[in-house]
């Protein structure tokens, strides 16, 4: 049977089914239209976002941390790229040979190698901070699972001579200690990221869009002067060798200004190979650390006494017989010295003269006057760690304690507030902020501690002081004009005063117009004396005389120069020119 | 009719003309971005040498070398402070 005569095509079909079964049809078209536009208008992020992972590629931007730079541009701290090493343990299958040839481009052992990849995380470093060129060496080798990211190391090229001051970065280059942390918010960078197209072969083909631009580090230019951050350096540095001392500190200030020219300290360590260190090493002392400076406060007690117009500088001060009791205590002189003018107190630092003078002070004034000196709060320069020494309140002195403050105990200061203090005799008696960048003018807000004609007469002790006839005739630099006070304190053990010392000596140079002050600290020294005069001026000396040759300071002492030039090297070399001709231009401290 | 069909002749040329011109250009500009990346990764890498160089540059001017060097080798030494001169700058006059 033909199917065209099927009977049952003979039978008619409602006509209703048909449309039902169109209406079917079109009812799924329009199901796909819906859909269709739900996707490609609607909802069309999540295809798009598909589609874009296919080739287009976040950059991640890397910002350098910014350099720090001394006065004159000389690099202090700067970054540069290394690799990181690293490796996916799951994805890198080593063999024996291959692990070996690592391990000896990395500087370990292949066991410790395999220690590592043992781990059962997704993601370990194998070394960090390696030098590009080692890097570049374990590329060539091309092993599976093993991979680089690019990050940045610290490098300080002045080592161990500026250490503290700059501090340094941790592994992920963010500051930790000194400058490095005080400053962080400027020398850090931003890294930035950017969306780009890639063809296959991974070129960009596109640059779609800037996500986030970096932002690099700035640069940071202090006021530091690394070649007299190095004399002063290396001056400690002998002091400490010769006479076998626990620890040393030097300050250098701009008299002019306020600016902080060198800043060293021992012990130290080398900032670009931090293996063992201790906090003895890491501390800044002359910021952080505070001591009994002693004799070195003498002046500021003549001085307010010379403010008060209670004496003056001729007033006869009888300090027989070299001891003063006040209540239970003693204080006494080295050696008796007899009917002294106030000048010759500051001369011979007589502690009985100095008491006497303070005690005729009221303890408000006295205190008023440490106060704006900077006493006994810290100097807020923004390094991190400022001590502010120990200044109690004028309500609870007694008697003897204003009288030992006189001479510098029962009181405590850093380093860098004793050089600070020094600034009111060096400035016609005014002070300054410190600063520990570079400045282009002096600061305002100085305070005027005493007056003119008392910062200038304490000048003219200070250099009697620093004289012949002084406690401190190593201080003097030959060609110029020094003044000065030393300082010897006994050091406080377990609440009683031991036989061990803090040699000191403070003072600035060229007299007849100050520019630089200095401060020298030697902690503890065994061997060849204790005093200050013996052991911190010589390298005051050594300091100053450095830094004004090379500030280009013109000297104002030529003639006694001539005559007291330091013993034995002195004579010229017979058959060279007799005179050795050196100008000095107006430099400017820029 | 036929001036409609000539101008439509036109048309496709000119079309097919710009369509080369939009190809050409891209090209240009891929070319272009290709060197422009080159020519940054080039720059990073000479800021790297920059770096290393001034890190070279401040181990041989370390103050301490300057000195030995001064020292020993060139057997300098400070004048003496009878052999100094004061000149003035000229500037001042």
């Amino acid at each position: 049977m033909k199917f065209s005569e099927s009977p049952l095509l003979s039978r008619l079909v409602p006509p209703r089914r048909g449309r039902v079964l169109l209406l079917m049809l079109m009812g799924c078209f329009v199901a796909l239209l819906a859909r269709a536009f739900y996707l490609q208008t609607m909802r069309n992020d999540f295809l798009q976002q598909k589609g874009e992972s296919r080739y287009s590629r976040v950059l991640e931007l890397s910002a350098t941390r910014g350099r720090i730079l001394d006065r004159q541009g000389d690099v202090l701290a700067v970054s540069t790229p290394v690799k990181s090493v690293w490796a996916i343990p799951e994805d890198a299958r080593l063999a024996p040979a291959g692990l070996r040839r690592l391990a000896s481009i990395l500087g370990t052992s292949a066991r410790e190698l395999t220690r590592i990849l043992a781990s059962d995380k997704d993601f370990v470093y194998l070394q960090r901070q390696v030098p590009p060129d080692v890097a570049a060496r374990v590329e060539a080798l091309r092993l599976p699972g093993i991979h680089q990211s690019r990050e940045f190391r610290r490098y300080y090229p002045s080592g161990e001579v500026v250490a503290q001051l700059l501090g340094f970065t941790g592994v992920e280059d963010g500051g930790q200690e000194g400058i490095e942390l005080a400053f962080d918010a400027q020398l850090a960078g931003k890294p930035g990221s950017r969306r780009v197209i890639k063809d296959r072969r991974g070129n960009i083909v596109e640059d779609v869009e800037s996500i986030r631009s970096p932002r690099e580090g700035r640069d940071i230019v202090l006021a530091l002067d690394a070649k007299i951050q190095y004399m002063a350096y290396a001056a400690i540095r002998q002091a400490v060798e010769e006479h076998r001392a626990a620890a040393a500190g030097a300050v250098v200030l701009d008299a002019k200004t306020g600016e902080i020219l060198a800043m060293a300290n021992l012990p130290t360590y080398n900032p670009n190979n931090r293996g063992r260190l201790s906090g003895a090493q890491l501390r800044n002392r002359a910021v952080t650390d505070t001591f009994e400076p002693g004799s070195t406060l003498k002046p500021f007690t003549i001085a307010l006494a010379l403010d008060q117009e209670r004496v003056r500088f001729d007033t006869p001060i009888d300090t027989r017989p070299g001891r003063l009791t006040i209540g239970n205590a003693t204080i006494s002189d080295s050696h008796p010295n007899g009917v002294l003018t106030v000048a010759q107190v500051i001369q011979k630092s007589s502690n009985v003269g100095a008491a006497r003078i303070a005690l005729g002070a009221q303890p408000e004034d006295m205190w008023g006057m440490f106060a704006r000196l900077g006493f006994g709060e810290p100097l807020k320069l923004g390094f991190p760690g400022e001590a502010g020494g120990r200044l109690r309140p004028w309500q609870h002195w007694r008697p003897i304690e204003q009288a030992t403050m006189a001479y510098g105990h029962g009181i405590s200061v850093s380093l860098i507030q004793l050089a600070r203090g020094y600034l009111a005799f060096a400035r016609d008696g005014e002070i300054l902020p410190l600063s520990l960048t570079r400045l282009d003018a002096p600061p305002p807000g100085g305070v005027q501690v005493f007056s003119v004609r008392t910062a200038r007469e304490v000048r003219t002790m200070l250099e009697m002081a620093a004289g012949p006839e002084g406690t401190a005739p190593k201080a003097r630099v030959p060609g110029y004009r020094v003044a000065g006070k030393t300082g010897t304190a006994h050091k406080l053990a377990g609440g009683r005063y031991a036989e061990r010392y803090v040699a000191s000596f403070v003072g600035f140079a060229p007299v007849s117009d100050p520019r630089l002050v200095v401060a020298v600290m030697i902690d503890e020294p065994t061997v060849g004396g204790y005093y200050g005069g013996q052991i911190a001026a010589p390298v005051f000396s050594r300091v100053m005389g450095g830094a004004l040759r090379a500030l280009g300071v013109r000297p104002d002492a030529p003639e006694q120069a001539v005559h007291e030039a330091p013993g034995g090297q002195s004579a010229p070399p017979a058959a060279g020119p007799a005179a050795i001709r050196i100008s000095y231009p107006q430099r400017g401290l820029r | 009719m036929r001036a409609i069909a000539r101008l439509n002749v036109i048309l496709i040329l000119v079309l097919l003309g710009a369509a080369l011109l939009v190809v050409g250009a891209q090209h240009r500009a891929r070319a272009l971005l290709l060197e422009i990346e080159r020519e940054q990764d080039r720059m990073r890498a000479l800021e790297v040498e920059w770096g290393q160089l001034q890190l070279e540059q401040s181990t041989w001017a370390a103050h301490a070398r300057v000195e030995r060097i001064a020292r020993e080798r060139l057997e300098m030494r400070l004048p003496a402070a009878g052999q100094l001169v004061a000149v003035e700058p000229k500037a001042a006059q």
